[in-house]
């Protein structure tokens, strides 16, 4: 017997090339289905295998997702064997990265609201928040602007709204908040780098 | 797969005492985390409990020079050849599988507890939601499929590993000799060898929790060969169980509740 | 990390300080077993044992705060016994320049302090030049002015005596790590580095690591396999958060946010484009304009034209010599001046210094937008401890996010590896992607403007902003290749050395950075990414090849690195001058006959020697060379030891300055600070754990984990809790003079007491995990934050969580 850390849970040869634009989590060869003895191990091995990196730590260790093609869940998270860094290896908060999934019941999935001196959130919809967001956001801007500071110089900034974060978010969302700060005109803006 | 026999090498100077095992356990086997308080130690839960297959053990350790090591040591299953719960078992919950680990079958235990008494390493754990009897299986069902058992997977510095028996055990020697000092090799040499070995640092009688002998009561030895085949024939696992029970004494005390079992069950369950 | 993960393992000597490395990058520790396998030394140097000293060759405990005396003496140790390598110091740092001659210091202070205003004038600080502007050197290091002769003499100061009586580490110790860590002074050994926020959360943060960079530049270890600083750094995409620069200072790329002062466009960039008249220079920031130009022309695209300085004055401008920090942000929240916040991915009133301020700044706000996965401490501050929400008149908001495996795009980590990871299932309920929030958000913002107007609104009429798909959700490509950058127009590009001209269309992707250019013909988001495309679009982020051609663990094949796939950054300084390898053993690049072989190299100029086209190694420094001495530190060119704000010590034993003269303080009415005070007998420090990450607001949320680690406690050494009589596993109050937590007692052997100026010192470190929403019983504590002091770095501004006073006492 061979136990390899790797097993069936790898994509290295559907990949080891690169990825031109694939948008899509990789599928591996549907498997078959064993009989029900097994469990988990049955479920796992019938799912879509998709690869993702870990939101802890900056040591940027792979992991594999198995999605049940039925339902649409994740049902197991464990490393990715074939990562140069963490060879299928994860610590503690790794090992548990399942339990950010849907399946935790904390998570948030709702937009929540608490208006002013209200005492509970409440539930509200997309299209509710972002046009109000950004009627607060243009009112304080417009309110507090700064066109020219105490000298005279031109600043063009607006000093009345902060941003901070994210280093958990991906780059692109980075590059984003990035811009849309400074087009807002925005100075108070940081994030976890600073502490 | 096939029926070599495997042996899964815990050696306790690579750990870095990171839980990853002790999580990937938890997440391959579904099992819920639960509510636990902070005692004065890293170690949580506080002991092996019947969702907490394996679990790292921190102790501080100072010899009589006052040089001071922290200890990690990771607690589970033997999973021994001459195995106390399997020979107790009355119901066939516990078994050899082929690779020669003791597997179980959640659905026949009855939860006679005779397992527990019998283990000279302390390991099983009775859930009384589900009364039944939990402890590793050394994730057969991922042996099967040639992969690690999770833990072992999830172990970044290679202070877990498994292989065939032969291999697994000269590598234990061979890094004891490295080592030098009080190091040794723990498990290969009672209960006709176990098929989770350690390697120790230190003299087996410094770790908490760790039995410097341990043996197969020679209770077991009758109810095995003798009374065992006739009350199963008679009466039943359940009568068994109890017979069984007044020929063992349990060399353990039942185990404290170290946390209420109603917590909410996130994650894996 | 100037190195990455992997190469660790190449390594003859790691020395942990400042970082916790087991507990805190468990992964990165494998590599750290792996070269001690293979007979490395391993060092650890905290405050406290941890998981990581447990597995360490050897643990040297020292008392928070004081790493650069304890570094310093290293530096003199290196020089007074010789141990620096030669050839590496006199040809590729500063040490052989002539400095100012009225630079000086006196008594804790460089030339040129300015106590009012508690910053320096930097006008000594500079090297004298020859008639060509080139700086002058002594190659031989013996000129007394020269920067080789000015460091022996700063850091002759620092005595084993002297840096064992600040410390608290034993001579023994001291020597027993600096002979170790000095052995890899030599071309056949590699030392490296690996520190964390042990090092940065100080007063002294920043020179704390230019203490590190001096001794690696004498020790030829920087820019060589199992060499380098590393930071490991503490969040999954925080290297590329920092990319991109989501800070106040610095734009995407770390280009520099423009100041009040730089009034146009072309003043702009005279400032920040550096200068260097030595043809041996690379300088490679004179290209700094096509870098600017093409971010301008990445956010607002067509808009952006020669005629209107390519968007320049739309941009805002910072007050010169102002900083915006996240301190600076919450001081001016607590005065009422800032109205409406975002926290995105974040817990602020858990993670920021002085809790106690941060939540009643919190209470000012007229809107709070949050954005995360769980709630925590900040979104719902509102309900929080002593809070009534009758009287409070935020109007919040808690949008729904989506979690990291339920969506597609890239993160670096520390070694600066841009990894690409997919969407592995939907997010539960109405959860999005943050950067489709903030997309959403700036869509709405944007017609709000084009309907209204308002002040400067140019700035965001003109933004490019389409970054949508046909479903209206964000698209991730389409932003990374904009991030990557690309021709807006045909362009033919020459390549002289090589007689090739390739044309390239508009819209394609930019191969490289070397493509972009300052006439608004290149578009490009952050220029250190790009070529994460090729010009066929191909997403080398993504890229899986496991070969390793150089059997260093450089990967070049996995993922893509920045900047051009360098694995390790200043590479070229691991071959001598003519570009053979200082180490053949550890072969990273070499010189072989008119070209580099191996990693990435830092530029494609020949070796040094050749004086007509050579090049010198470290092109990203205007002279050169690597900095030895470094007049952008705030507080001065040489590290200098001042004690934390917070300190048992009524005076510097140093020299009569107690604390950085550098540093902001901060004058609200709850920025208090007690200092060598009765009240507050003992060191404190804080951290985190393996079990937990930052805030613990996504860690808290999750069972497993938090089964694991429960509650807040504090570390207490047996010796002060005989003192107090506090048992293990009992409750304890634990103190400062700006708020107080109740916790667990841990007693442990892992907290000794130090002798310091011959008393006795305790020391105790708490986690900063917990906070008071979850769990819902309250059973794990507030946060540890309440404790600290909002103090920071002089230069950066990070809070100095790591050294502060406090009392412990039973509760």
């Amino acid at each position: 017997m061979k136990i390899t850390r790797r097993g069936f849970l790898t994509l290295s040869g559907a990949v080891g090339g690169g990825i031109a634009l694939s948008s899509l989590g990789l599928n591996l060869k549907p498997t078959k289905a064993y009989a029900d003895e097994l469990g988990k191990m049955n479920r796992v091995k019938a799912a879509k295998q998709t690869i993702t990196t870990c939101c802890y730590c900056s040591v940027g260790c792979g992991l594999i997702c198995s999605t049940d093609k039925a339902t649409g869940k994740i049902i197991n998270i464990e490393g990715d064997a074939d990562h140069p860094i963490n060879e299928g290896s994860l610590c503690a908060k790794g090992a548990g990265f399942f339990d950010l999934t849907e399946a935790n019941k904390h998570r948030l999935t709702k937009v929540l609201y608490r208006k002013p001196y209200g005492t509970e959130w409440e539930e509200k919809d997309w299209d509710f928040a972002i046009s109000r967001i950004a009627r607060l956001i243009k009112d304080t801007r417009d309110k507090g602007f700064v066109t020219k500071n105490a000298k005279g110089e031109l600043v063009n900034r607006c000093e009345t709204i902060g941003h901070y974060g994210s280093s958990n978010v991906d780059n692109e969302e980075c590059w984003i908040m990035s811009v849309k700060c400074r087009a807002l005109g925005l100075v108070y803006i940081d994030h976890q780098a600073r502490v | 797969m096939n029926g070599n026999e495997l042996v899964k090498l815990i050696d306790t100077t690579l750990c870095t005492a990171c839980r990853g095992c002790q999580v990937a356990c938890k997440q391959w086997n579904e099992m819920p985390g639960l509510r636990t308080r902070n005692f004065g130690s890293y170690q949580n839960p506080p002991d092996l409990q019947w969702n907490t297959w394996t679990l790292i053990r921190f102790q501080e350790y100072e010899d009589k020079d006052g040089n001071f090591q922290w200890i990690f040591r990771k607690d589970g299953c033997m999973h021994c050849t001459d195995a106390s719960c399997v020979k107790v078992c009355p119901s066939g919950a516990l078994y050899y599988t082929d690779i020669k680990t003791v597997g179980i079958h959640h659905d026949k235990c009855i939860g006679c507890k005779e397992c527990i008494a019998a283990c000279p390493f302390d390991i099983p754990r009775y859930n009384k939601e589900t009364e039944k009897v939990t402890k590793c299986d050394l994730c057969y069902s991922r042996i099967q499929e040639n992969l690690p058992p999770a833990c072992v997977k999830s172990c970044p510095t290679g202070a877990l590993s498994i292989g065939p028996k032969d291999e697994m055990i000269k590598k234990a020697y061979a890094k004891v000799e490295k080592l030098g000092g009080d190091a040794n090799v723990y498990g290969d040499k009672f209960v006709g060898g176990t098929h989770v070995i350690y390697v120790l640092q230190f003299k087996p009688e410094v770790y908490d929790e760790l039995p410097v002998d341990p043996k197969v009561s020679k209770s077991i030895f009758v109810w095995k060969d003798v009374l065992k085949p006739l009350s199963l024939i008679a009466a039943g696992g359940v009568i068994g169980g109890s017979l069984l029970h007044y020929f063992t004494h349990g060399p353990h005390k039942p185990h404290p509740e170290h946390y209420s079992s109603n917590e909410k069950k996130q994650g894996g369950a | 990390m100037t190195n990455h993960y992997c190469d660790l393992k190449n390594a003859d000597v790691i020395l942990i300080m400042g970082s916790n490395a087991a507990e805190h990058h468990p992964i990165a520790f494998k590599w750290i077993m792996r070269a001690k396998d293979k007979g490395a030394t391993i060092i650890h140097v905290d405050p406290r044992y941890t998981r990581t000293s447990a597995r360490c060759d050897f643990h040297v405990p020292l008392r928070s705060g004081t790493d650069i005396a304890f570094l310093g003496g290293m530096i003199n140790y290196i020089l007074q016994n010789n141990k620096y390598f030669k050839d590496y110091v006199v040809n590729y740092t500063n040490a052989p320049f002539i400095v100012n001659s009225g630079f000086n210091f006196k008594d804790g202070l460089f030339s040129g302090y300015d106590a009012q205003k508690r910053k320096y004038n930097k006008d000594t600080w500079t090297f004298d030049k020859d008639a060509n502007g080139v700086p002058k050197r002594d190659m031989t290091l013996s000129d007394p002015r020269c920067v080789f002769q000015l460091l022996k003499k700063h850091y002759s100061r620092y005595t084993l005596d002297k840096v064992s009586s600040i410390t608290g580490v034993s001579k023994e110790n001291l020597l027993k790590v600096y002979k170790a860590y000095s052995a890899t002074g030599r071309p056949d050994k590699s030392g490296t580095e690996c520190y964390a926020l042990g090092w940065t959360q100080h007063t002294t943060g920043v020179q704390n690591i230019r203490s590190m960079a001096i001794i690696q530049l004498l020790l030829g270890n920087m820019g060589i396999a199992g060499g380098g600083i590393n930071a490991l750094r503490g969040e999954p995409n925080v290297q590329g958060s920092t990319d991109h620069c989501i800070l106040y200072g610095n734009l995407p790329g770390y280009l520099k946010m423009p100041v009040a002062s730089l009034d146009t466009l072309e003043h702009y960039l005279k400032k920040c484009t550096p200068v260097s008249n030595d043809p041996q220079s690379a300088n490679y920031y004179t290209n700094y304009p096509k870098f600017f130009v093409s971010f301008l022309k990445s956010m607002w695209g067509d808009k952006a034209t020669k005629d209107n300085e390519f968007g320049y004055q739309w941009m805002p401008k910072l007050d010169d010599g102002k900083a915006y920090s996240t301190m600076h942000m919450f001081d001016a929240m607590y005065e009422g001046k800032v109205k409406g916040y975002f926290c995105v991915g974040a817990d602020t009133a858990v993670s920021t210094p002085n809790s106690n301020k941060v939540r009643k700044a919190m209470e000012k706000l007229d809107w709070l937008v949050g954005e995360n996965i769980f709630d925590n401490e900040t979104h719902s501050f509102w309900k929080g401890p002593g809070v009534d929400p009758a009287k409070i008149k935020t109007e919040c908001f808690l949008l729904p996010a989506s979690a990291t495996m339920e969506k597609e795009g890239s993160q670096s980590n520390s070694g600066r590896w841009v990894q690409w990871k997919y969407k592995a299932a939907e997010a539960p309920g109405d959860a999005i992607p943050v950067g489709e929030i903030e997309l959403k958000i700036m869509a709405e913002v944007k017609k709000l403007y084009q309907k209204e107007g308002g002040p400067n609104a140019s700035a965001i009429t003109n933004l490019k902003w389409d970054y949508f798909d046909s479903k209206g959700h964000m698209d991730v490509l389409k932003i990374s290749q904009q991030i990557n950058g690309h021709f807006t127009k045909d362009t033919v590009i020459e390549d002289k050395a090589k007689g090739t001209s390739t044309l390239f269309k508009k819209g394609q992707c930019v191969p490289t950075f070397g493509n972009l250019k300052d006439d608004g013909s290149t578009a490009c988001g952050n220029w250190i990414m790009a070529g994460s495309f090729d010009e066929k679009g191909f997403n080398k982020m993504a890229k899986r090849g496991k070969d390793d051609p150089t059997g260093l663990g450089l990967f070049p094949n996995w993922s893509f690195a920045w900047p051009v796939n360098r694995r390790i950054i200043y590479n070229r300084a691991s071959c001598d001058v003519h570009g053979k390898p200082y180490n053949p053993k550890r072969k990273l690049l070499e010189w072989v006959g008119n070209k580099w072989v191996g990693d990435v190299p830092d530029g494609p100029w020949p070796p040094m020697a050749n004086k007509e086209k050579g090049k010198y190694p470290f092109i990203m420094k205007a002279d050169g060379v690597g900095s030895i001495f470094g007049p952008a530190m705030a507080e001065g060119p040489f590290p200098e030891h001042y004690e934390p704000v917070e300190s048992p010590l009524t005076k510097n034993p140093m020299s009569g300055q107690l604390n950085n003269p550098a540093i902001y303080i901060f004058k609200s009415d709850l920025d208090k600070v007690a200092s060598a005070s009765e009240k507050y007998p003992y060191v404190c420090t804080t951290y985190s754990c393996t079990e937990h990450w930052c805030s613990g607001a996504l860690t808290r949320w999750q069972a497993w984990l938090l089964e694991a680690m429960p509650e807040l406690y504090v570390e207490i050494g047996h010796k002060l809790a005989e003192e107090k009589g506090i048992k293990n596993g009992s409750r304890v109050k634990v103190s400062s003079i700006r708020g107080e937590v109740e916790c667990v007692a841990m007693v442990t052997r892992r907290f000794k007491p130090f002798t310091v100026e011959a008393k006795t010192v305790h020391q105790v470190g708490l986690p900063f995990n917990y906070g008071w929403l979850f769990p819902a019983d309250g059973s794990g504590g507030d946060s540890t934050n309440l404790l600290t002091p909002s103090v920071g770095d002089a230069n950066v501004f990070c809070p100095e969580y790591k050294a502060f006073m406090v009392n412990v006492e039973k509760a």
